[in-house]
């Protein structure tokens, strides 16, 4: 009898098995290829916009991604460097045999994890609450189970004309799971993705490509670990292009691609931001080129991925492709592309805590979610694994508001919106963007962390010293005066800012765009870490902006503190408009704040629905 | 903290006194701004005061402030009630002024929202009230999307397209930072576009202000020979609108020179010059002048006096009167009769005296028969979403001009793209349009990404 099973061993899996031992639960993670674990099946990269953030968030919280990307980075970049503060990002390219290889060593070291490897095939269930899983074999007791199946249900490799039972990677594929969660009352949506070719490095010309370098600075996901590596070992990118005979490959054998008519049976949605390059070259006609990518996948294998060429041909015709590309033209394919369709459920059938709404301690993450990324992955995983937890303690939920963390944005918009396309975290989907910056994950989030005992008292301890080191230069800018002598305003002038009239403190003179932190050290000798001095100069300089943000997070959150009672019928309710009466019913929101962010819901609806609360709360 | 919220609390159009309720936390402090009278900040609760509201040095409107100070208000919050005096014209001024000093127009509902949310209402009550704003809401409905049906409407979308395309494309340049096929929307390109959008809105509110919507009530004339009454008719009516007629100072003769508001229907006289003059010196308004009058009119009061037989002046005027909104005012009908009524056929009569009182009634009933209290509604409807469009609009501008602000500070695209988006959510708001997922399809819709 386990407290915990975890159903897959990907990125969602990993991050809810491991916190769930943090919690000191018993836990099983079932996998159908424990040497498989932790894989990288499309891109070799974590992070980027939006996503790099939630690897921060999930370390923030406890989780490991961030620390097992920092150990098997073999590139780091920061993303959006001139754009401003709230849309830069780091992304690592990964040495993937070196992440799985750390991440399986990771789950090993909590002695309360069991790996076991099967494939879950049935749910137990007695009296609308799980009781454990099914294998092929045997049957697995637990008082609650975290569903991360990845692509794997009913997964189909599609290529040109064949379509082949199999999960990603010719992994073995999950046969009867989702019938059987179909027979609990789960909508089963289908939806797809792919991935490009991989291509041999040692027959790839990349002389005649772009090279792509990672930072000249250490950079690290973890809020708590700053590692120091060897910059001369940083791996490059490489950047090439399709160009007009690609194109004319494409076109001429466009019916030959799965998507466009090799076969006949597609009923499954394609996420908007990954087109495969037969749909980019259809879609933006005029369009002369599109930038592919070349990525090493690890440090010891030949394979080279090739970012932008994601596509369903047979083949044949992906080896006329590839090689009618610069430096590629006469390079060996390793592993063709290929399109893959899956069964995840709507989860508009979940809570906010990521628990079934059908099952009690029944929770889903990751892709199974109708999400896409390792990263939207992980940041599920680590939020089941923690609410799972939290339900055998008979604790309150764990959810994170819209205006803490993409991660909580990424759930709201999951359980409130549902899916349409694989979903992807993108920076306009948060309306806080400003709150959810890179440099203040830990300040965002740690404490809870620490609230829920998943930090150590080591890493308690460095981001305690961080928030103090912070309010002593923070402190210090505002004690620390300058006059309007000469030779301040001949300074000023220097670094085209205008002249001082009255005395100012450097906190204020910061404020002004165009002076950076390390212009006061002029007059202030600011001996911080580089991450304190980020965080410092971020915070002074939009403080203006941050504020403004803050009071419509206010705004929107006294929405949020207003609960919506279980059971309500919104039938009986009079005055509600039929389609506010449809979705409420549907979703079930929990708070009148989600409620108002459904669509079809209008604010007429959220003021009727509000008095409607009242009236139960008093009972009348 | 909850903005504070200004809103008219009563329906335009429909009876003389408006109210203009508004409830939030600076509700005292931005009211007292624009009040000529005591310092309401110093006011007890549950007081009410004399003064006027005023637009800088400008009166705009003679009024009565009631302060309520939470919690023993309809919001549980500040309450500050304005009694407008001077029609539509002034209350929507009054309106204006509340929200270019700091509130927000509240929604339909939003007080009765607040009451609630504050716990200062119960179900039932709120029921009530609820059925009450929802109906109003599906004539706000309606008359918002009558008014947009126009060409105004088509250009605040065409801007607001203009905007989606600019943060659809931002977007895409952050969260695909290394597509750089893209091209990168810069400060400069940002600042061209602000600035070529907020011309265009400048142009679009300025009209908006200028224009007929703003203007509303009826251009009335009133006309007849020397010495049928006319002058007596103006002062009866004048006698029962004393604290309304306003003089609107800057005006030629030829616009507007007072309003009267006859139970909700709002008169604007047109040329009343003419007819004061008589009172001392006899002028004789020609039929040239009169048919001139009847051209600018939308409603033509005729006196005529019941003891002289028609002229062939009046004769000529009656017909052109009776392809307009007209009524022939027969007065002094207490004298012998001469007019003959055959003469008058197929035209809208009223006998009155202007000795009576109760003879003036049937004038008023018969005007108030004309413009049907319907027509009214829907028009005043139009006028308030009209008022909560400009004052929308007005705040949008208020925006643009941060976002030029910002951009003479330097600020990087990423902060400009978050005033941006508020520009994009408050012309939604105008078009009804507004709608998240928008931008996020706009940006799969024209750029080619991918992995």
């Amino acid at each position: 009898m386990y407290d915990i099973i975890v159903v897959g061993g990907g990125h969602a899996g990993c991050e809810a098995a491991i916190i769930a031992a943090k919690f000191k639960k018993k836990v099983c993670l079932i996998t159908s290829n424990i040497n498989n674990i932790a894989d990288l099946p499309c891109n070799p990269s974590i992070g980027g916009s939006a996503k790099g953030v939630v690897v921060r968030e999930v370390d923030a919280l406890g989780g490991v991604i961030g620390k097992i990307a920092d150990q098997s980075q073999i590139q780091m970049k920061k993303l959006n460097i001139k754009k401003g503060p709230a849309v830069q990002a780091y992304r690592a390219q990964i040495d993937k045999d070196l992440y799985q290889k750390n991440m399986l060593k990771e789950l090993k070291k909590h002695s309360n994890i069991t790996l076991v490897e099967g494939m879950a095939e049935d749910l137990i269930i007695e009296n609308a609450q799980i009781k454990g899983i099914k294998t092929e074999q045997e049957e697995y007791c637990a008082r609650a189970v975290i569903l991360t199946t990845g692509t794997y249900l009913k997964a189909d490799i599609l290529i040109g004309n064949t379509r082949k039972r199999s999960g990603p990677g010719s992994e073995k594929p999950s046969l009867y799971l989702s019938d059987n969660l179909a027979k609990l009352g789960f909508d089963i949506i289908r939806l797809k993705t792919g991935t490009p070719p991989r291509v041999d490095k040692n027959t790839v010309n990349f002389a005649v490509t772009d090279e792509e370098k990672g930072a000249d600075a250490c950079l690290n996901f973890s809020n708590f670990k700053q590692n120091e590596y060897d910059l001369n070992k940083q791996v490059s990118c490489y950047l090439t292009y399709t160009n007009p005979q690609t194109h004319e490959i494409i076109r001429n054998n466009i019916n030959k691609s799965s998507m466009y008519g090799g076969l006949q049976d597609i009923a499954s949605v394609g996420p908007r931001y990954c087109p495969s390059i037969e749909d980019k070259i259809m879609r933006f006609y005029d369009k002369e080129r599109h930038q592919l990518f070349l990525e090493p996948v690890s440090l010891k294998s030949p394979k080279v991925y090739i970012q932008g060429l994601s596509t369903s041909f047979p083949i044949e015709i992906q080896e006329q492709i590839v090689h009618s590309i610069k430096g590629l033209e006469k390079c060996r394919i390793i592993t063709y592309a290929y399109a893959i369709e899956y069964d995840a459920i709507n989860p508009q059938q979940l809570k906010q805590n990521l628990e079934t709404k059908l099952i009690k301690n029944l929770f889903m993450a990751g892709q199974i979610n109708g999400t896409s990324g390792y990263e939207e992955a992980a940041g599920q995983g680590i939020m089941a694994g923690i609410n799972a937890c939290l339900n055998l303690d008979k604790k309150k939920a764990f959810v994170l508001k819209r205006n803490e963390a993409y991660i909580g944005v990424l759930i709201d918009d999951l359980v409130t919106k549902g899916v349409i396309d694989p979903y992807r975290l993108l920076t306009s989907r948060a309306e806080y963007r400003l709150l959810l910056r890179n440099d203040n994950a830990d300040q965002r989030l740690s404490h809870y962390g620490e609230k829920y005992g998943l930090l150590c008292k080591k890493e308690i301890e460095i981001f305690k010293q961080k928030l103090k080191k912070l309010k002593k230069w923070e402190q210090k800018l505002k004690e620390t005066y300058i006059s309007p002598n000469i030779e301040n305003n001949e300074y000023l002038q220097k670094l085209n800012s205008t002249k001082l009239k009255d005395r100012i403190s450097l906190y204020d003179l910061l404020k002004r765009s165009e002076i950076k932190l390390e212009a006061l050290q002029k007059w202030l000798k600011i001996d911080a870490e580089i991450e304190i001095k980020e965080k410092l100069e971020v915070q002074v300089k939009y403080e203006g902006y941050i504020k403004k943000a803050e009071k419509d997070a206010q705004k929107m959150l006294k929405l949020e503190k207003i609960k919506i009672p279980e059971g309500i019928d919104y039938y009986k309710i009079q005055n509600l408009a039929n389609e506010a009466k449809q979705k409420l019913s549907e979703i079930k929101p929990t708070t009148l704040g989600q409620a108002n962010r459904i669509s079809g819901v209008n604010p007429s609806d959220i003021a009727i629905l509000s008095v409607y609360i009242k009236g139960k709360r008093n009972g009348k | 903290m909850e903005k504070t919220i200004a809103g008219v609390a009563t329906a335009l159009g429909i009876g003389a006194i408006s109210i203009i309720r508004v409830s939030g936390e600076e509700a005292i402090n931005i009211v007292n701004k624009i009040f000529i009278g005591e310092n309401l900040k110093k006011a007890e609760s549950h007081t009410i005061h004399y003064g006027f509201i005023v637009e800088g040095e400008k009166r705009v409107d003679e009024v009565l402030v009631s302060i309520m100070r939470a919690p023993r208000t309809y919001t549980k919050e500040d309450v500050v009630e304005i009694n407008c005096h001077g029609g539509i014209i002034a209350t929507n001024k009054t309106l204006e002024i509340l929200l270019a000093n700091g509130c927000e127009l509240a929604e339909p509902g939003e007080f009765t929202k607040r009451a609630f949310l504050n716990g200062r209402i119960d179900l039932i009550e709120a029921e009530g009230v609820m059925n009450l704003i929802n109906s109003q809401t599906e004539l706000n409905r309606a008359a918002a999307f009558n008014q947009l049906q126009g060409s105004v409407s088509a250009r605040i979308e065409k801007n607001r397209k203009k905007i989606t395309d600019l943060i659809a494309h931002i977007a895409v340049n952050i969260d695909y930072p290394e597509y750089e096929d893209i091209e990168e929307v810069t400060v400069d390109k940002i600042k061209k576009n602000v600035r070529k959008i907020k011309k265009d809105l400048l142009e679009v509110y300025q009209a908006s202000k200028n224009g007929k919507l703003i203007q509303e009530g009826i251009n009335t004339v009133i006309i007849g020979s020397p010495n049928v009454g006319k002058s007596s008719l103006l002062n009866v009516l004048i006698e029962e609108n004393k604290a309304i007629v306003t003089d609107i100072a800057g005006t030629t003769r030829d616009l507007v020179e007072g309003k009267l508001n006859l139970d909700g229907v709002i008169l604007n006289l047109i040329d009343t010059a003419g007819i004061r003059k008589t009172k001392d010196k006899i002028e004789k308004i020609g039929v040239q002048k009169s048919l001139e009058l009847i051209k600018k009119a939308e409603l033509i009061l005729l006196v005529l006096d019941n003891n002289k037989k028609l002229d062939n002046d009046e004769l000529k005027i009656i017909e052109k009167v009776k392809d307009k909104n007209h009524i022939i005012v027969i007065n002094k009908i207490d004298l012998k009769s001469q007019i003959d009524k055959k003469q008058l056929a197929n035209a809208n009569v009223v006998e009155i005296s202007t000795f009576e009182q109760e003879k003036v009634t049937k004038l008023k009933e018969k005007i108030k028969e004309m413009f049907n209290l319907e027509k009214i509604q829907q028009k005043d409807l139009t006028y308030l979403t009209s008022a909560r469009s400009i004052a929308l609009l007005q705040k949008t501008i208020a925006i643009l001009e941060e976002i030029e602000s910002s951009v003479a500070n330097n600020q990087p695209v990423d902060v400009l793209e978050i005033d941006l988006k508020r520009v994009w959510h408050e012309l939604g708001l105008i078009t009804g349009k507004t709608y998240e997922e928008e931008i996020i399809e706009q940006l799969f819709a024209n750029f080619c990404l991918g992995k």
